[in-house]
Parts: C-alpha cells; sequence; structure tokens
C-alpha cells in the first residue's frame, strides 16, 4: 500500500514568496501521475517535498499512510531519479546500484539478484563494469533508473528524467519508463514541463501553474475538457487559439469575431452556452479543428478565410499561420495542401469542439 | 556570385588564415621565451645547490675553475650527515610533525569544508569567508601574540608546538581549497545518496571524499609544504638540538658563527628537498582532474 497524499501543501521561501500555495493531491496506490507545468510552476519543489530534500512550510504529506512531514528522505522508502542522472561518478554501474542496498546492508546475494534482474530489465547488463564517464546520455539515465528499481520503493520519483535527452531519445526513453511501470507498477510521481511527456505517461496529469493545481484528470479528459484557460492553452501542441468574442442571438445562437465573422454554435451547444447570451467571451479551438475547407461540411462546421503568415510542413501534416485581427492563430491541415504565405486558405472550423472561457473567471463554461 | 567574386573572397580566406597562423606563431614563441625564462630562473638554485653538494671544502674555497661545474664529484657530504646523530634527528623530527600536521589539517579542513558547503546552516557563508580572511594574517605577526600564547601553555622549546601551531596556518587555505571542491560537486548527487539511505558523515566518506580527491591531494601538498618547510616558526619556538626540525637544525647546525659549512649544507638542502619532490611526483600521479565526468549531463 503506498497512497500519497497532499494535504494542503504550503511552500515559502525566505522573503515570504510562496511557491507552492497549498495544494491537494490524492495519488492511489500504483498509480502513474505526471506534475506538469511552465518552470516556476512550483512542480519540482513539489516533489522535493514528496522526496523530503525541500521542508514543508504548511500542510501534511501522507506516504502509505503516514504522516512523513519530519520523516528524513531515507526513510521514506522513496526512490528519485534525477534530471541529471546524479551518477556516482567514482562507482561502476554495478556499484552505483548497489549503493542504496549496501547501506540498508542487504545480504551480497540479495545485491547481486537484484541488480541483475533491473539490469536485464533496463538491457545494461553489459554496461554493469562501466563507469558512467562511458556511458552516453540515454545509458546513463537507465542506470539512474535501476538504480532506483533495485531498492523496491514505496514511491518512485522522477525529477525531469528526459529533458537533457536529445529528441530521440526522449521518446525512446518514455516507452522504457512506461514499460518499467508496466512491469513493476509501483505508485509513481513524475515531473515534466513537456506536455506530450505528460500525456503519454500519466493515468492522471496535474496541471500546475504559480503554485496552485489548475486542474488533475486523465490526458484525454485534459485535453478534451480543460478546466481553465491555462489547462486550454497549455496541454496540446500546437496550443490552443483563442479569440475574443461577442456571444449573441442572430437567428440562432452565434459567436461574433472581432472582424464580424458570425460562428453559428452548435445544437447541441446551445443548451450549455446560451445563458451566456450577450457576453464578451473567449473561443477556444483547437489548431486540428481549424481544417482546409471542403466541399459539404458536415454540421456545425463552418468557413472562414484566413491570409497565410507561415506554413510550416511537418511530414505527416502541416500548420499553417495567420492572423485575426491581430491574434495570431494556427491550423493542423493536410499534408498536401497547396496553402502559401500572403494567399488566402479557406478554412473549415468544427464548432463541435469549440470551447467558451469566461473572461472574468478564466475558466471554461 | 560570379567567378572573380568567388575568388576574390576565397583570396581573403586565404589571407586571413595566413594572419591567424602568424599570430599563433608569434604567440608561441612568446609562450616559449617566457616559460624558459622563468624555468632557467626557478631550476638555477637547484642545480647551483646540488653541483656544490658534490663538491669537497677545498674545492668550493677554491678561486680557480668554474663555481658552476664540479671537478671531483663526492658523495662525502651525503654520507656525513647521513651518519651524523643530530641530522638523523632532524629529518625524523621534521616528518612526524609534518605527518601530524597533515593528517590534523585535512581532518578538520575536509569536516569544515563540507558543513560550510553542504549543510547549508544560516551563516555558513559569512564563516568560509572569515576562514578564508583568516589566511590572510601574515604568519610573521601572529608569532608574536602566538608566543605568548606558547609560552603560557609551557610548550617553549619543544617540538609538539609546531603540531599546535601550523594547522593554524594550512587550515584555513585548505579548508577554502576543499569548499571550492565540494562546492563544484553537483548538489543532486548528495541529494541522490540521502535518498539512497546515507547519513552525512555516509555522504563525505563514500561519495564527497573520493569524487574530490584532486583537491584533497592539492590541499594536502600545500599542508605538507607548510609543515616540513616552515621556517620562522621553529626559529621562533625551538631552541634546543634535540627538538629541532630540519630547516632550522640546518642553519644552526651548519653555520657556526661565521663558519658555513657549505658542501653539508647544500647537501642537506638536497636531502631536505627530495620529500616534497617525491610527495608531489607520487601524489600527481593520482591527481586526475575531471573526476566528476560523468555524474551529470557533460
Amino acid at each position: 500500500m503506498a497512497e500519497v497524499s497532499l494535504k494542503k501543501i504550503v511552500k515559502e521561501y525566505e522573503g515570504g514568496v510562496q511557491a507552492v500555495k497549498g495544494i491537494d493531491l490524492d495519488i492511489a496506490d500504483n498509480e502513474f501521475v505526471v506534475l506538469v507545468g511552465p518552470s516556476g510552476c512550483g512542480k519540482s519543489t513539489t516533489l522535493r517535498m514528496i522526496a523530503g530534500l525541500e521542508e514543508i512550510s504548511d500542510g501534511e504529506i501522507w506516504i502509505g499512510g503516514d504522516v512523513v512531514n519530519d520523516v528524513p528522505p531515507r526513510d521514506r522508502d522513496i526512490a528519485m531519479v534525477f534530471q541529471n542522472y546524479a551518477l556516482y561518478p567514482h562507482m561502476s554501474v554495478f556499484e552505483n546500484m548497489a549503493f542504496g542496498l549496501k547501506l540498508r546492508k542487504f545480504s551480497k546475494d540479495e545485491i547481486r539478484k537484484r541488480v541483475d534482474e533491473a539490469a536485464r530489465m533496463l538491457d545494461i547488463t553489459p554496461l554493469l563494469d562501466r563507469k558512467p564517464k562511458a556511458l552516453s546520455g540515454g545509458q546513463r539515465q537507465r542506470v539512474a533508473m535501476g538504480r532506483a528499481i533495485v531498492r523496491n520503493p514505496k514511491v518512485f520519483l522522477f525529477d525531469e528524467p528526459l529533458s537533457n535527452l536529445d529528441a530521440k531519445l526522449r521518446v525512446q526513453m518514455r516507452t522504457e519508463i512506461k514499460k518499467v511501470h508496466q512491469m513493476v507498477p509501483t505508485t509513481t510521481v513524475y515531473v515534466t514541463h513537456d506536455q506530450i511527456e505528460a500525456m503519454t505517461l500519466a493515468d492522471r496529469v496535474v496541471v500546475m501553474n504559480q503554485g496552485i493545481i489548475e486542474q488533475v484528470g486523465a490526458p484525454q479528459e485534459l485535453y478534451h475538457n480543460p478546466a481553465t484557460r491555462f489547462v486550454a492553452g497549455f496541454i496540446g501542441s500546437p496550443a490552443m487559439n483563442f479569440l475574443p468574442v461577442q456571444v449573441l442571438d442572430d437567428g440562432g445562437l452565434k459567436v461574433q469575431l472581432a472582424d464580424g465573422t458570425k460562428l453559428a454554435v452548435p445544437a447541441q451547444k446551445v443548451d450549455r452556452y446560451g445563458p451566456h447570451k450577450g457576453k464578451k467571451m473567449t473561443l477556444g479551438i483547437r489548431p486540428e479543428h481549424l481544417t482546409e475547407t471542403r466541399e459539404n461540411p458536415k454540421t456545425g462546421v463552418q468557413r472562414m478565410n484566413a491570409l497565410v503568415d507561415v506554413v510550416e510542413p511537418m511530414g505527416m501534416e502541416t500548420l499553417v499561420h495567420f492572423f485575426i485581427d491581430g491574434i495570431a492563430m494556427c491550423a493542423r491541415v493536410d499534408p498536401l495542401t497547396v496553402a502559401r504565405p500572403n494567399e488566402i486558405l479557406p478554412l473549415a472550423v468544427d464548432m463541435n469542439n469549440m470551447h467558451l472561457i469566461d473572461d472574468q473567471t478564466n475558466k471554461l463554461v | 556570385m560570379s567567378a572573380t567574386t568567388a575568388d576574390q573572397a576565397r583570396a581573403r580566406a586565404r589571407s586571413n588564415s595566413g594572419s591567424l597562423e602568424r599570430q599563433r606563431k608569434w604567440a608561441l614563441w612568446g609562450s616559449y621565451a617566457a616559460l624558459s625564462a622563468f624555468v632557467i630562473m626557478f631550476l638555477t638554485p637547484p642545480f647551483y645547490m646540488i653541483m656544490t653538494s658534490l663538491k669537497t671544502s677545498a674545492e668550493i674555497s677554491a678561486e680557480k675553475g668554474n663555481p658552476w661545474l664540479v671537478q671531483n664529484p663526492t658523495i662525502s657530504n651525503f654520507v656525513e650527515l647521513i651518519t651524523s646523530p643530530s641530522f638523523q634527528r632532524y629529518f625524523f623530527n621534521s616528518s612526524w610533525v609534518t605527518a601530524l600536521v597533515v593528517i590534523i589539517s585535512m581532518s578538520i579542513a575536509i569536516l569544515a569544508a563540507f558543513s560550510l558547503s553542504r549543510m547549508g546552516f544560516k551563516g555558513s557563508q559569512t564563516i568560509a569567508t572569515c576562514v578564508f580572511l583568516t589566511y590572510l594574517v601574515p604568519p610573521s605577526l601572529l608569532f608574536i601574540p602566538l608566543f605568548q600564547i606558547v609560552g603560557w601553555l609551557n610548550l617553549l622549546d619543544n617540538t609538539w608546538v609546531l603540531v599546535l601551531l601550523f594547522p593554524t596556518l594550512a587550515v584555513p587555505f585548505c579548508t577554502w581549497i576543499m569548499i571550492g571542491y565540494f562546492g563544484s560537486i553537483p548538489k543532486e548527487l548528495d541529494e541522490a545518496a540521502l535518498i539512497d539511505g546515507a547519513s552525512y558523515m555516509q555522504i563525505l566518506f563514500k561519495i564527497f571524499i573520493p569524487v574530490a580527491l584532486p583537491g584533497i591531494i592539492a590541499a594536502t601538498i600545500f599542508a605538507f609544504t607548510v609543515g616540513w618547510g616552515a621556517f620562522l616558526y621553529p626559529l621562533a619556538f625551538l631552541y634546543k638540538g634535540e627538538q629541532l626540525v630540519l630547516t632550522v637544525g640546518i642553519v644552526s647546525e651548519l653555520i657556526r658563527g661565521d663558519v658555513f659549512a657549505w658542501g653539508k649544507i647544500m647537501a642537506a638542502c638536497v636531502m631536505g628537498a627530495l620529500p616534497p619532490i617525491l610527495i608531489y611526483t607520487f601524489l600527481m600521479d593520482y591527481y586526475i582532474a575531471g573526476l566528476t565526468a560523468g555524474a551529470t549531463k557533460g
């Protein structure tokens, strides 16, 4: 049993600066939770407080049913993988992995067994006699993971473990981490600023911003039903487009853009957005819901014209950047598009996937 | 680009690289010249010392012949010194005093540097600066008040006084060196060890000391030099023959009034210089820079 609970956790530094402002979070046994957010949002501080590397200013941290506020890191039965690997440079890979077990007075046979098992799982058996300096970045990160796995801890903590790897290796290691979690199901708290990493790895994603939790939810839920403008903009790449609109009744519920373009609200959303008639709000629409227009758009899809600014072919798709009333927008279109800069591109706006944001509360309605 | 402009660009690039090559050549010649002057300046006294140590007293005092060369080399000066009980005593005194000074100084410096650089207590920065400031006080200013203190402690003319005093000279600088080395070790390394279950002492002995070995060696060499080569404090605090260390012993034994036993003085200097040279050579082999390579991303 290794649930982790954060109850009204506060981290205040000297001078009154609050890095974490009273967050609550319950993590279930064997759950993989990812804390994601921009730099300075308090995610790493939260992780370090769980690890016991930072003192808590207020609140309680529970691990496996015990309050651990005053328990030193070594007695919390946790293992941590750092962004910079933090391997002991004078020890071999084997010694690095065995270090924690030796300190805990495990027998030599048990240490050998556990290290061999973890090395096999991570495919680093041939590297056991090498020193860290003779390893590549990816291999070092595997060793760091191995060092955590051999301990068989209650909780795994990962502090941006893939940030120092190149893009290709990052994708590969992401899969490895997921595989390891499947093989050794353990409660895991993973910190990253990369929302793709968060989406692909997590059972639940915790989006943090300025020391508070904006939303907790499954990756798909966060993507399709963001709770706040911040989450809507942070989750998804390229980010969601935001446009100021006026909600009005003009022969049916519509939103009017600043340039006068009127887009009808689909029937299934009228009940939800109807009460906001007459208000100035923000329309949120993801780039994939702006596509090159088709001859017969399906119900709820409407047309608008965009003056193309930049075209970015990505291979499997093409991103088209344009401006509407001075606001930068992005559309995800067919890779075979004929869109060219400074030309008009007719776009289909899939209003079935529209979001409306209250400008006062910054929450989605 | 036309063929003509391309040719001009190539010619310009060639001329630039030629000028860079010339500058590099001059810089190298300058460096060699400066280094040669430096080497000659520093190696001349030891060379003269070795040459003189191999001469007989008659050859040293002879007016004829080149003073930089030996006509009839002899090791009699060395033999006489090695078989002299007083020289053996000085050598022995210097050895045990230096060994104790190194052990005491390094033990204090390593513990102090670790706590100041890693344990992050209130005022650690100020204390670290103060430690260095104490090193800036010249020892020649300190020996007068120290004389008073040593007198109170009844340690005048006792070799043990050096074991008490030399660490006061060695510890501040050794601590400063070690603070720098410990500071260069990534913070994540101690955090990883803390999570792995290590206590602060285990972190120090199992992680920091092996990783900071180059720094420890540098500090050890410094402490050794302080213990072995100091002249002022032994001269001020020790008087009797059996208490003397090598530096002062050579002077008091081999200079009698205005009679200088130059051959033996130089032979004693050669033998006195040997241990530091051996220690430096031995430790330098272990002075592996960049020992932290591989600890973190690099």
